[in-house]
């Protein structure tokens, strides 16, 4: 087996990686980074866990290979906080008890990161859509519907 | 001392308020470790080998083509295993068959090897020779006298003569005469009801991290609601001394009871064993939906008894449930459940528990409750509307109270089914207009509540911070609650106080995380824990002020002279004490060991409208409405978060999710696609009011709050859609093809 050499930009930082042709993004991400906060809950790009931004596009990284990131610019969860400073959206969900068990929480921040980027101003039908592709077995979505939508207002406040 | 915990009228300072959550920040960063997240150096990957049919005898495993490949390290079969004692044999038999495969996905062989690559590579190598036998995965197909058998001789005695070796238990509950209730009705309703098996659905796939040395010490690193459970279930299979086990409970990505058993650890400390290397093993989504989980189906036979005024005369209900490849269904919790919010002169339910060639059962929410009373509910609402009674005031004219001889057989203390209802009457949302193929549903529900065998430790830092060690997974925000009930009990600020899950060397036995036991259980034993640490602070006082500890009382955070008569000392703080504790007698600690009882039942009430599409049959959730008892909210949050999340997972029961198996026994559905939980754009916001009847069992009056909420919405959302479209739904779930086709018959009859 040959392993294949790619070069990309994680989180803003140069990065080589070798990995299998076969290898996802997620794997790379997860077992060959050590970037565990991106999550892996299906495989089959149905729940959401494994979203990323590729070149400011969400994606599920379980979808993507891991050799399609040469050149590429990615940005995972652990790149969303700058330093010790949260996300407006980071903060918004522990206040809003937005989460309970957390596994779905870096799929959903990363995802609604993405919104905010597009549509600073959501109505609560185009944030339940644009996170239809993010699954939560444990809130019901109330408190992260809302979470997204207050951070959304603070931010157009802030800016 | 003063440490009265008995006060009626408590001023509470912590709980109650809403602080962040102390796991929030490695949450929302991707910092906290899950169970797939953690790595040991000279890691193996582990993988199992699930059977591709229902029902089949194993003739013969050749694993040596898979033994042979370079970077395969182990391979394990149920031959590794010994023999084990009774009560852990059928877990054992459903992480590696024995004889027989019992369903679509049972684990037959696993591999260890260097890679992911080769651990698939070798799996395709195991050859398995199977005699496939007929199987039988629907459960009234399955109590049939000639349905194929998947044990001979598990019958128990109380199941008569003559019935299918498949129903393996009969249970029954209840008081009173049905047949002389039934007499006094003026309207009785018959109805059979069935509900599809479903899936606890976390979004985290099991995983688990095992290494074992070759003296036979072992570590495991798993997601789980009870590591203590995963340590004594897997010294039991592995022939192993629990001490020389040592489980830590990674953070866990959703259980809903899911994950109150084990499924691969045992086999990983096998293979860890036999490999001399650690060994993780993650599931995909397919292996967690064909062989973990599910819930029962079932099928439920009620019979109502009403008269026009209201009062409900008789309740029987037979209920049958089948639990998968081995006995165990939650049949008997239903049959306890179903009728429990009522206070009823004649009540029976019969539960019979059934086997079938489905992956075995596992807790689900308040198991059992929710299809049983989806058919009560759904035949009390039928039996109201018959008369053109307020389906409110039916439950409220027949609902429990203090003093109610339960149906399952206990005499409630004060409880809050009437508080539910009384604040559903007075909510806004019961008479907000209707309109157009819209329809609005009530149902109760209730559940036991639990509390079972905890330990806390507390221990004061020499800077006087507070440390909480306690043995149950944090599944929705307990490091938080038992943080605020340690910092209300000691009086101090809750950013002063930090709460872990200790592994299972570090405290005794505690009972898995279900239940809904752990704000209770676990709460009462950090308050009795922190009170052990008063005590002793208050003695370290007495002992530097010179006087009788008696003389001394722990108030806001601080030791003080208790009354004039104890001489005049300024406060000595928490941290002050703690501060000199190495000259008082040494460190500070409390600690608390109970198999805690007293937790007390709660009841809730949830309203539902809904908006059909005639021409697809879809259903809309317009507008939800949760009201539960929840004794005394510590994080109210928290609290809104479970009735929150217990009415969608309803929901994604009432109406989509659904285990679909062929002719040919396998599951049709096995991923995230097929097997549809709710998404946010199928939802409404979920409103959610919060009742305070104290729980006497608790110092705060606390009760469970985790489970009750999943009871009610099945039925529900049954009512409400069978309101708008004029036909009784008697199926879950009402999917799109079923409710067109029930609004069909309709029109054509």
């Amino acid at each position: 087996m040959s392993q294949l050499h790619v070069t990309t930009k994680i989180n803003g930082d140069e990065t080589e990686f070798l990995c299998e042709a076969e290898d996802t993004l997620l794997d790379v991400l997860r077992d060959r980074l050590g970037l565990t906060g991106t999550k892996e809950g299906c495989g089959t790009g149905d729940c959401g866990a494994c979203s990323v931004a590729v070149d400011g596009r969400l994606v599920c990284s379980c979808l993507m290979l891991g050799a399609e990131a040469e050149g590429r610019d990615i940005a995972t969860i652990e790149g969303m906080a700058t330093g010790d400073q949260l996300h407006p959206l980071q903060q918004k969900f522990i206040e809003m008890a937005a989460l309970q068990c957390g596994i779905c929480t870096p799929g959903i921040l990363v995802a609604a990161q993405s919104l905010l980027e597009r549509n600073p101003d959501p109505s609560e039908e185009e944030v339940r859509y644009w996170l239809a592709g993010n699954l939560c077995r444990c809130t019901g979505y109330d408190k992260i519907i809302r979470a997204v939508m207050e951070t959304a207002a603070d931010m157009r406040r802030a800016s | 001392m003063a440490l009265d915990d008995t006060k009626k009228t408590r001023e509470f300072k912590v709980v109650g308020t809403r602080p962040d959550r102390p796991d929030g920040i490695d949450k929302v960063t991707g910092r906290a470790r899950f169970g797939a997240d953690m790595v040991a150096p000279g890691m193996l990957t582990g993988r199992i080998l699930r059977s591709p049919h229902a029902h089949a005898r194993i003739v013969r495993i050749d694993a040596s083509k898979a033994k042979a490949l370079s970077g395969v390290k182990a391979v394990v079969t149920r031959a590794d295993f010994g023999e084990v004692p009774e009560d852990v044999a059928d877990v054992l038999d459903n992480c590696m068959a024995g004889d027989k495969v019992l369903y679509d996905g049972h684990a037959v062989a696993a591999v260890a090897a260097s890679s992911p690559a080769v651990a698939r590579k070798a799996l395709k190598l195991i050859e398995v020779e199977y005699e496939v036998l007929p199987h039988v995965t629907d459960v009234d197909e399955a109590i049939k006298p000639d349905a194929p058998v998947l044990h001979e001789g598990r019958q128990q005695e109380t199941v008569p003569e003559g019935m299918s070796q498949n129903v393996i238990a009969r249970s029954e509950f209840g008081h009173g005469d049905i047949e002389a209730g039934l007499k006094q009705a003026d309207r009785v309703v018959e109805r059979t009801y069935r509900t599809a098996a479903t899936h606890q659905g976390y979004i985290e796939p099991h995983a688990c991290l095992a290494t074992m040395g070759s003296d036979g010490r072992a570590d495991l690193w798993v997601c789980t609601q009870g590591h203590y459970m995963v340590r004594n279930t897997c010294a039991a299979i592995l022939g192993m001394e629990q001490g020389q086990l040592r489980v830590t409970a990674s953070e866990i990505g959703g259980g809903f009871g899911g994950k109150t058993v084990v499924f691969l650890e045992p086999v990983a400390l096998m293979l860890a064993k036999k490999a001399g290397r650690p060994v993780k093993m993650v599931m995909s989504r397919s292996e967690v939906l064909r062989a973990t989980g599910p819930t029962s189906s079932t099928s439920i036979d009620v019979k109502i008894g009403m008269t026009k005024d209201g009062k409900i005369t008789a309740g029987f209900a037979e209920l049958r449930y089948q639990g998968g490849a081995y006995p165990g269904s939650p049949v008997d919790m239903g049959a306890m459940s179903g009728f429990a919010p009522y206070d009823l002169e004649n009540v029976k339910t019969l539960g019979w528990d059934v086997v079938t060639n489905r992956p075995k059962a596992a807790a689900y929410r308040a198991p059992g409750a929710p299809m049983a009373a989806f058919a009560i509910e759904s035949a009390i609402d039928e039996a109201a509307k018959g008369f053109g009674l307020d389906p409110l005031e039916v439950r409220l004219m027949n609902g429990a109270d203090e003093g109610t001889k339960a149906s399952y057989g206990p005499t409630y203390p004060a409880i809050g089914l009437k508080a539910t209802l009384e604040a559903a009457k007075l909510h806004p949302h019961w008479s907000a207009p209707l309109g157009e193929n819209q329809g609005r549903g009530v149902a109760c529900g209730f559940w036991f509540n639990f509390g079972g065998d905890t330990c806390v430790s507390l221990n004061i830092t020499p800077d006087g911070t507070v440390t909480v060690s306690e043995g149950n997974p944090d599944i929705g925000g307990s490091r938080a609650s038992m943080t605020m009930m340690a910092a209300e009990e000691l009086g101090i600020p809750y950013d002063q106080v930090r709460t872990i899950i200790a592994d299972t060397g570090s405290l005794g036995q505690n009972e898995v995380t279900d239940g809904s036991r752990v704000t209770f259980a676990v709460g009462l034993a950090t308050i009795k824990a922190a009170e052990a640490a008063k005590k002793e602070m208050c003695r370290r006082a007495a002992l530097v002020w010179g006087i009788d500890e008696e003389a001394v009382e722990w108030e806001d955070g601080a030791a003080r002279p208790a009354g004039p008569n104890a001489g005049k000392f300024p406060p000595m703080t928490l941290k002050e004490i703690a501060a000199i504790a190495s000259n008082t007698g040494g460190p500070i600690a409390g600690h608390h060991e109970v198999n805690a009882e007293g937790a007390g039942v709660s009841f809730a009430t949830h309203m539902v409208d809904v908006e059909l599409d005639r021409d697809t049959g879809s259903t809309k959730i317009l507008r939800y409405t949760v009201f539960q008892d929840a004794g005394k909210a510590v994080h109210p949050s928290y609290v809104e978060g479970q009735f929150q999340g217990g009415a969608v997972q309803g929901i994604g029961w009432a109406l989509n999710e659904e285990y679909i198996y062929g002719d040919d026994g396998i599951l049709q559905n096995a991923g995230f696609l097929d097997y549809r939980i709710p998404v946010a754009s199928d939802l409404p916001m979920i409103d959610t009011v919060i009742l305070e009847i104290p729980n006497p069992g608790h110092p705060y009056g606390v009760r469970g709050v985790g489970e009750t909420s999943i009871v009610p919405p099945l039925a529900a959302i049954a009512n409400a859609v069978s309101e708008a479209a004029g036909v009784r739904m008697t199926q879950l779930p009402m999917s799109p093809p079923r409710v067109l086709a029930a609004l069909q018959a309709k029109a054509e009859s």
